[in-house]
């Protein structure tokens, strides 16, 4: 709302497309979609870069070595296996990348077309979806890992499993309830006079409408997903040692607090960026994608 | 069907609607029948809740799933009542299209216009992406949107609530739709934009032939733009006919306590204007009898018994009154009173 009244005067008239390339224009004045781009592409990097090269192997135990300080050798030092902090960080990305994308994508997947079903089809269809997903709802992730870690065995994939089930009843209701609204407002009754069918209308007017939200909540989602593994790999049901996990360290530390509290720094710290890049990365793009919020930065 | 001509385009019998409300089972509307020829224009008169846009989407069939629609619905002799969505998709925006109240809300924010005006093109019409941009530009110039053009390509937000109306007709006529429903297209609209938009759907309506039913609350809307009109209250049909006929005798109380609460140019300072005792009543609760014979200062007992079915007091003027005798003594000359 702060723009100047002259572009608000000339608004009507300097009525502009909005090509690919006044998005990027858009999109680099965006603080914080350029700050979040960049925390995020930060952990991308971390994550391709420890494919290829890691200071140490984040393997490799040398328990003569164990918790020392920050050196030229160690950059920030080594954990009590005696394990290269530095490689430990790229490597533990990994993990998390792959666990936070592949989860948020089973939770996003199905959360969203059961939402957008449900709003479409309304009645009964609705009322069972919604029923499944509070049932779903009910069970906390962590005892639901636990359920299938007991069927499949633990590990990674069961992780990743268990928080993609446990993300899909939220993004279900979160669907349906923005859906609903969009359903109820005007132009899609404006629509369905035009002759659109319910598939139509949900794929052009329905998910356009919703994106923004649904985008901003799987940013939230990613958050919640790398805590989940922390914790799932803290019980034993996530990612296993030796595979490196960001959880896997903090909760390793989580003994050693008193005497290196830096343990816990590392990855938490680590956590904190790929979190926070998220959340302002999603937030960015929320104003970039809506036309209406487009004149406005 | 052996004379096209005089066959009527839309033909409506004995329409009842049933919804479902929070708070029972409501009559919305009952026993509404009409028929509207190829060209012939009609308006819907009535305040809030009488059932005047339930109406008009039982026609579009986009009433709620829970609502319940008896009698008949005929366009061009096919039965509409019961016909499935997908049949319905291939009416809608083709055969009958409809103009909404709000064109702030009536457009997606998040498409630009062009497509939106091209989409029933492409949908009904299969023309190429091409092609339908081509006479979308056409269809937003006839409809006087400035510098069409270039503007095909902006967002909804960056026009007046003026110029989204024209968009929103633009967008109802582009597949030359045989029936045009309006439902109050210039309630959300300034005054001197409404007569501008009324003009344009009546330059339209006559240009391509169409029937047209307007629906509003203004008499004076009414009045100028169609050929007959129907008065509703409480989901029925209280009096139709031709709207100079009804203008001249209004037959029914109801249509006269419209006509008395209009505001008027010259009136003395201070005067109040006046208005039809008590409230619309509850449509999940209505009077047994004549709909109106809470409110209705010349009631008798047999108003309340049944509803008083529609006596014709002139050519094609049916009032559905028991009391036209003193209602209409009373009124002779409604216009010059």
């Amino acid at each position: 709302m702060s723009a100047p009244l002259t572009s608000l005067l000339d608004a009507p008239v300097a009525a502009r497309p909005l090509p690919a390339r006044t998005f990027w224009r858009r999109a680099l004045r965006h603080r914080s979609f350029v700050v979040g781009g960049v925390l995020t592409l930060l952990v991308l990097a971390s994550a391709l870069l420890s494919l290829v090269w890691t200071p140490w192997s984040p393997y490799e135990i040398d328990i003569a070595a164990k918790l020392k300080p920050p050196s030229a050798a160690h950059w920030l030092g080594t954990d009590s296996f005696g394990r290269d902090i530095v490689s430990l960080l790229l490597a533990g990305a990994r993990s998390t990348i792959l666990v936070g994308i592949i989860a948020v994508s089973i939770g996003l997947t199905f959360g969203v077309c059961l939402g957008l079903i449900a709003a479409a089809r309304r009645g009964w269809t609705e009322e069972i979806i919604m029923r499944f997903s509070d049932f779903t709802f009910a069970f906390p992730a962590v005892l639901s890992a636990i359920m299938l870690a007991a069927v499949v065995g633990p590990g990674m994939v069961t992780s990743i499993v268990a928080i993609g089930i446990f993300q899909v009843p939220t993004l279900t209701r979160l669907t349906r309830g923005s859906a609903n609204a969009i359903w109820a407002r005007e132009f899609v009754l404006a629509a369905r006079a035009a002759g659109k069918g319910a598939f139509r209308i949900t794929i052009e007017h329905v998910l356009p409408n919703i994106l923004s939200i649904l985008i901003v909540q799987a940013t939230i989602q990613f958050a919640l997903a790398i805590l989940a593994e922390a914790a799932l790999s803290y019980l034993g049901l996530g990612t296993q040692p030796p595979q490196p996990s960001w959880g896997r360290m903090l909760n390793d530390a989580q003994t050693l607090l008193f005497q290196s509290p830096m343990l816990a720094v590392y990855p938490g710290a680590a956590i904190a960026i790929a979190v926070l890049g998220l959340n302002l990365l999603g937030d960015g793009l929320r104003d970039l994608l809506d036309p209406r919020l487009a004149r406005e930065r | 069907m052996s004379d096209p001509a005089s066959a009527p385009l839309i033909a409506v019998d004995n329409l009842g609607v049933r919804l479902n409300t929070s708070r029972g089972p409501a009559q919305a509307v009952r026993g509404v029948s009409f028929a509207l020829k190829r060209g012939e224009t009609m308006g819907l008169v009535g305040e809030s809740g009488c059932g005047k846009s339930v109406t008009a989407l039982s026609l579009m069939g986009l009433l709620p799933d829970s609502a319940v629609v008896s009698g008949s619905i005929r366009l061009e002799g096919r039965e509409l009542v019961g016909l499935s969505d997908a049949g319905y998709c291939k009416l809608r925006g083709n055969r009958i299209s409809m103009i909404f109240q709000e064109p702030m809300t009536a457009l997606n924010p998040m498409h630009a216009i062009g497509p939106q005006v091209a989409e029933p093109l492409r949908r009904h019409k299969n023309y190429s992406a091409a092609q339908a941009r081509k006479e979308a530009i056409a269809l937003l110039d006839r409809v006087g949107l400035p510098d069409a053009a270039r503007r095909v390509d902006a967002y909804p937000h960056q026009f007046s609530g003026g110029q989204r109306q024209r968009i929103t007709i633009a967008m109802a006529l582009a597949c030359e739709p045989d029936l045009l429903i309006a439902d109050e297209p210039t309630t959300a609209l300034d005054v001197t934009i409404q007569g501008q938009i009324l003009d344009l759907i009546a330059d339209l309506v006559e240009e391509r032939g169409m029937s047209m039913i307007l629906i509003s609350h203004d008499l004076g809307v009414i009045a100028e733009n169609v050929q007959r009109m129907m008065v509703m209250y409480g989901g029925t049909v209280v009096e139709s006919g031709p709207t100079n006929e009804v203008f001249r005798r209004m037959g029914h109380p109801y249509t006269q306590g419209l006509f008395r609460a209009r505001p008027r140019l010259g009136a003395r300072e201070g005067t109040r204007l006046r208005t039809i005792s008590g409230t619309v009543p509850e449509l999940a609760d209505l009077p047994a009898g004549c709909t109106f014979s809470d409110r209705c200062p010349l009631v008798e007992d047999r108003c309340r018994a049944a509803l008083p079915p529609m006596v014709e007091v002139g050519p094609g003027h049916n009032v559905r009154c028991l009391r036209t005798d003193v209602s209409m003594a009373d009124h002779v000359g409604a216009l010059s009173a």
